[in-house]
């Protein structure tokens, strides 16, 4: 039955207890056990769509598209590193484990990132060699599990990320589940095969800011302060938490907004815990700014970028970059249609699959079968992953040319304004044909 | 022997010292001296050198260490060993908390006690403590073996992996999914190595093994009273 047929014949759904939610009450009541799932929230949130630009006319001086440049490149760790990261655009690969994904999909997500002259980044797992080798510029992850941790990866890295929280689930840990532990990610993690692999919720042998100072020098010692040190946190208390990343002596700050994916953790968690990206980067840039550090200090957001207009709509509201990591798999090949039907016979179907932890994706990325793997071939899915970067890129050049930028980190706040009140007061610019930022200009 | 004052010149130096031996290694023996608390003494070596410190440590002493041999004449504090690879520290007198944290492999002898979270997350060192333990000790704890020559405090081994824990005295509780298990010959054997390589002076007969249940490896419902 249609839902027309269903509204003519007078049955009206109930706007609390929808069929999802009464879906989720019987699942349940069937297996007592909260959804483990993957990917981002999937609940409608304040976000970059709510937000526009002001293109030049007659106060503000526009860039001639095609015909005049647009600088893209950032370079990331100017404050203490030897070694800054240099990027030729400022759209990063954010941390994704191998474990969570296939080797062939991190070896494409390092392929598509070097040809675009960008970052790709380790996840809890390690550090691979086909990942070091086809990612030019690579950030070792420092993550509380230390799963292959070891100093060896962390002088080959080119940045190091010390991973305190993730927007997905701020506050959580990870769970890579025995279905998907191979003999190599047991071997790689310390572990047993088919043992469900707990991700600590926070690093072991350290408490808090103070602790962290020490532990970032221990870093810095090993590495002879040769690399940035990235600190990741889950958007959450943001401000505080870059100010204290700060005094903790990050180079550069990545803040994960709540429609940051990741592999498998609580539904509950994903949807109910964290801030939006768009409500956290003001936060950020204020922590900054206040210390007189924003610019010397970089700041990368990630958490739900789609496309160029977001990625200028960061760069506008104070970030130096940003990561991607669900689109990136998209990009890859991530519920393509093309393996609906295989979708289907899982229970799920091509833009809707969110069961990574189960290892069955059957477009090979968020697996460990051998036979589902091969179905990515690394180059062609690395070279449309570059295509995608290049898209982004050129997307926010044209918006940045249309404000009469010609750097993509000239963008500021002044070139914004707001659709909804809600979305103004979050991003703090006005609400598009007024003045008023909703609690800062009455 | 290579003599550096850690009052006389940085930690910086030292490091990058220690660290220029992994490319062409001149001197093998090094000594600290006056060290006072200093934090991330010693850590990264890539060489397998002798390195005495003499006096008190700081945070983080010989973190990651590889192939290097490593003694603190005196106490060490937070995350003593923490991630180590291979080679061998040895704290003469106390360490706090995090001992020996998440490291791969080698061995740490502590002389006096250790704090809270001994061997938390280790993934494949071997420890031996002759003095007592504290709370939370080999939590999460993946490989290796923790031996204990005195007491340890609550919920030892506390969601445990594949670690061996061999306590001589009390503990005042197990963690969750930590069990008592039996003395075998193997064990013994295994404890009797420890003990020698640690230079400890201990009985195995003496100690009692503990080890994981392996009752919450998969997430079960049924368990969830356990977390």
């Amino acid at each position: 039955m249609s839902d027309d047929i269903k509204v003519k014949d007078g049955l009206r759904e109930s706007a609390t207890f929808d069929r999802l939610t009464m879906h989720e009450i019987r699942r349940a009541a069937e297996t007592g056990i909260y959804d483990i799932r993957g990917f981002g929230a999937k609940r409608k949130l304040p976000h970059f769509d709510d937000l526009l630009f002001l293109g030049a006319s007659m106060s503000r001086y526009p860039l001639e598209g095609y015909r005049e440049r647009c600088n893209t490149s950032v370079t990331l760790g100017t404050r203490y590193a030897k070694k800054p990261l240099e990027l030729d655009i400022p759209v990063t690969i954010a941390g994704m484990s191998f474990g969570a994904l296939s080797a062939n999909a991190k070896e494409a997500l390092g392929r598509g990132a070097s040809i675009m002259g960008t970052s790709t980044t380790t996840g809890d797992g390690g550090m691979t060699p086909e990942e070091r080798g086809q990612s030019k510029k690579l950030v070792y992850q420092y993550l509380p599990s230390r799963y292959g941790m070891n100093p060896d990866d962390l002088r080959k890295a080119d940045a190091i990320e010390v991973v305190l929280g993730q927007g997905a689930k701020p506050g959580g840990g990870g769970m890579l589940l025995g279905q998907k532990i191979t003999d190599r990610v047991a071997k790689m993690r310390t572990l047993p095969m088919g043992v469900d692999q707990r991700s600590a919720c926070r690093h072991p042998d350290w408490t808090g800011p103070d602790d962290l100072t020490i532990k970032i020098q221990e870093l810095r010692e090993i590495t002879d302060w040769q690399v940035p040190i990235y600190i990741k946190v889950g958007a959450t208390r943001t401000y505080y938490d870059v100010k204290l990343a700060v005094k903790a002596g990050a180079d550069v700050i990545v803040v994960d907004g709540m429609q940051g994916g990741t592999a498998a953790t609580q539904d509950v968690f994903i949807e109910h815990v964290g801030i939006p990206t768009l409500a956290a980067i003001p936060q950020a840039v204020q922590a900054l700014q206040e210390m007189d550090m924003h610019r010397e200090v970089q700041l990368i957001v990630s958490g739900g970028i789609r496309n160029g207009a977001d990625v200028a709509k960061c760069m506008a509201l104070g970030a130096d970059a940003v990561a991607i990591g669900t689109a990136a798999l998209i990009a890859l090949g991530c519920n393509h249609p093309m393996y609906d039907e295989e979708f289907k016979k899982i229970g799920s179907a091509a833009g809707f699959y969110d069961d990574y932890h189960e290892g069955k994706d059957p477009a090979g990325i968020s697996t460990q079968d051998p036979d589902l793997m091969k179905r990515l071939d690394p180059v062609v899915a690395g070279r449309k992953l570059a295509n995608y970067l290049n898209v982004l890129t050129l997307e926010a050049q044209t918006l940045a040319r249309a404000c009469g930028k010609n750097d993509l980190r000239n963008l500021e706040p002044e070139d914004l304004v707001a659709l909804t009140i809600e979305s103004a007061a979050m991003a703090r610019v006005p609400l598009a044909g007024t003045d008023w930022i909703p609690g800062h200009n009455f | 022997m290579k003599t550096i004052n850690l009052q006389e010149q940085s930690v910086r130096e030292l490091n990058q010292l220690l660290h220029d031996q992994a490319a062409e290694c001149t001197e093998r023996e090094w000594e600290v001296l006056e060290p006072k608390g200093a934090h991330n003494i010693a850590c990264g070596i890539d060489q397998s050198l002798s390195v005495d410190i003499k006096g008190h440590a700081g945070y983080f002493c010989a973190g990651m260490n590889k192939h290097a041999h490593i003694t603190v004449f005196g106490n060490a504090g937070q995350g003593v060993a923490e991630n180590m690879m291979s080679g061998t520290v040895r704290v003469k007198g106390d360490a706090s908390q995090a001992a020996g944290a998440t490291a791969h492999g080698g061995l740490l002898v502590i002389e006096g006690n250790a704090g809270a979270r001994c061997g938390i997350s280790m993934k494949g060192i071997d420890i031996v403590v002759k003095g007592n333990v504290g709370h939370m000790s080999c939590f999460m704890g993946q490989a290796g073996s923790l031996v204990v020559c005195g007491d340890a405090g609550d919920a030892l081994g506390d969601s445990l992996y594949e670690v061996h824990i061999y306590v001589k005295g009390d503990v005042k509780s197990l963690g969750a999914d930590c069990i008592e298990k039996e003395m075998r010959d193997e064990h013994i054997e295994e404890l009797t190595a420890l003990l020698n390589r640690a230079g400890v002076d201990e009985d195995p007969s003496k100690f009692k093994r503990y080890g994981s249940a392996r009752q919450l490896y998969n997430f079960k419902v049924d368990n969830a009273s356990a977390y």
